[in-house]
């Protein structure tokens, strides 16, 4: 039987791994090398990389890029200010597996199919920020003020149309509360579409993997916390649980 | 030393890596020269199959891949998208394939239940001997990313079968001096390791 991926988020700043909470206040927690040959060394599925500063400062950090995908002998995924194709061919060039795109197909959902059509659609993930508006309802999140037509659902049913081979959604409300994903938005949002779904925000416990996947039919959990925080102090400790223990939770 | 058939498809500097890793020595080429040298090849890939069989002819591979796999029979291995160019087309394209290998290439049926692509971590299920799966110690996991299958219609040449929740699918085969894997060894930690071993003691 084919185990759910469970998938290590890593945030870059600069040259360091932060942690944010609801998308703010990033702690630092150290060297992005050193926690990708940690995760490395403990076999993890998968592991995402995420510049959270990369779209803000129109750059993309790619010597540090290609030093971890150096590092990883699993898939690796990598997103962060990517706007074009011959951005998405460099950063595949240097030795990653997939691209997220986030703003950009937000601003324009050609880049999806030109970038599948070119690289295949399982080398493109396509990652919506969602957040509850003052009326408990999902809205598409974006912190670069784009005006966004659809609506959530749609948005994700155009995303498969234009050729996306998967898609994160990672929930602002839940980043870093370790409360558990919001199980229900993950559920409408697989019902509705063909691609893998890979969730993400809120992950405390392993359970909380078993549930997405189970009740929500994701078809990947990712998460950031709970795989570089270890007790109810936060201490910053690189952890990943065992195919052991991953067997035990999703086989029972 | 191995050439890496470089035909801008995929990502294949992680190949090179692995096999370093592995204790060989790679080469990521598109020159006939390189290719004609080489003791051994692997044809990665990552992509659309007339996108892959078109790029292979503007580099002007085909013939010599043909001469180094069919008449002077160095060992070759596809991976993913590389192992499906081997057979004889895909639903994916018009092109024919490389022909060397007798067997097609399908589409999983999407749908709610089955979402497509089938992206993760995967067993195999080894039918027979067969060089690149010696020395194992326990039962190998691969990382698989893959739309499309390959169906043989010659049994004795699938040396692994996998499964995507009802289709049983050709998730390796050995023909002669020809082998081809649909998982991506490059990604899949130490069991991807001891394959890419297993081919360079071929």
């Amino acid at each position: 039987m084919m185990l759910p991926r469970v998938i290590p988020v890593l945030l870059l700043k600069g040259n360091g791994v932060y942690k944010t909470e609801k998308f703010k206040n990033p702690k630092y927690i150290g060297d992005p090398i050193n926690a990708v040959k940690i995760f490395n060394e403990k076999e993890v599925d998968e592991i995402i990389i995420l510049d959270i500063d990369a779209t803000a400062n129109k750059q993309i950090n790619y010597k540090l890029i290609e030093d971890l995908a150096g590092e990883c002998f699993m898939p690796m995924s990598y997103g962060g200010g990517i706007t074009s194709i011959e951005e998405i061919k460099k950063i595949i060039s240097i030795g990653v597996e997939k691209v997220s795109i986030n703003s950009a197909a937000l601003n324009n959902l050609e880049i999806i199919k030109n970038a599948s059509l070119q690289f295949g659609s399982s080398t493109i993930i396509v990652s919506v920020d969602i957040k509850k508006n003052l009326f408990g309802k999902y809205e598409i999140y974006n912190a670069n003020k784009i005006k966004i037509k659809d609506n959530l659902i749609d948005y994700c049913k155009k995303i498969e149309a234009y050729g996306a081979g998967e898609i994160l959604i990672n929930n602002v409300d839940k980043d870093g509360t370790m409360t558990g994903y919001d199980f229900n938005i993950l559920k409408t949002i697989t019902e509705n579409v063909n691609i893998p779904v890979i969730a993400c925000g809120g992950a405390g416990k392993l359970e909380d993997f078993k549930h997405a996947i189970e009740y929500s039919k994701c078809s990947a959990v990712a998460a950031g916390s709970m795989f570089v925080f270890h007790g109810k102090h936060r201490a910053v400790l690189i952890n990943y649980p065992s195919q052991n223990e991953l067997k035990n939770l999703f086989e029972h | 030393m191995i050439a890496i058939v470089d035909y801008n498809c995929g990502n294949i500097g992680s190949v090179k890596k692995m096999i370093e890793k592995s204790g060989g020595k790679a080469i990521i080429t598109n020159h006939l020269e390189d290719i004609n040298k080489a003791e051994k090849i692997i044809l990665p890939g990552v992509g659309a199959f007339d996108t892959g069989m078109t790029n292979i002819k503007d580099f002007n591979l085909l013939e010599s891949l043909n001469e180094n796999i069919l008449v002077k029979k160095k060992p070759i291995l596809g991976i993913c998208l590389g192992m499906q160019l081997m057979t004889l087309k895909s639903e994916e394209g018009k092109l024919n394939g490389l022909s060397w290998i007798n067997a097609e290439v399908k589409k999983f049926p999407a749908g709610a239940d089955i979402k497509v692509p089938k992206i993760g971590w995967d067993y195999i299920t080894i039918q027979k001997d067969n060089p690149l799966f010696n020395n194992y110690q326990e039962n190998p996991r691969f990382y698989f990313v893959h739309s499309y299958f390959v169906e043989s219609q010659d049994e004795t040449i699938i040396t692994a079968r996998s499964k995507y929740h009802h289709i049983d699918y050709t998730s390796a085969f050995n023909k002669d001096n020809i082998y081809g894997v649909q998982f991506h060894p490059e990604k899949s930690h130490k069991f991807g390791m001891q394959l890419l071993k297993n081919f360079l003691a071929i």
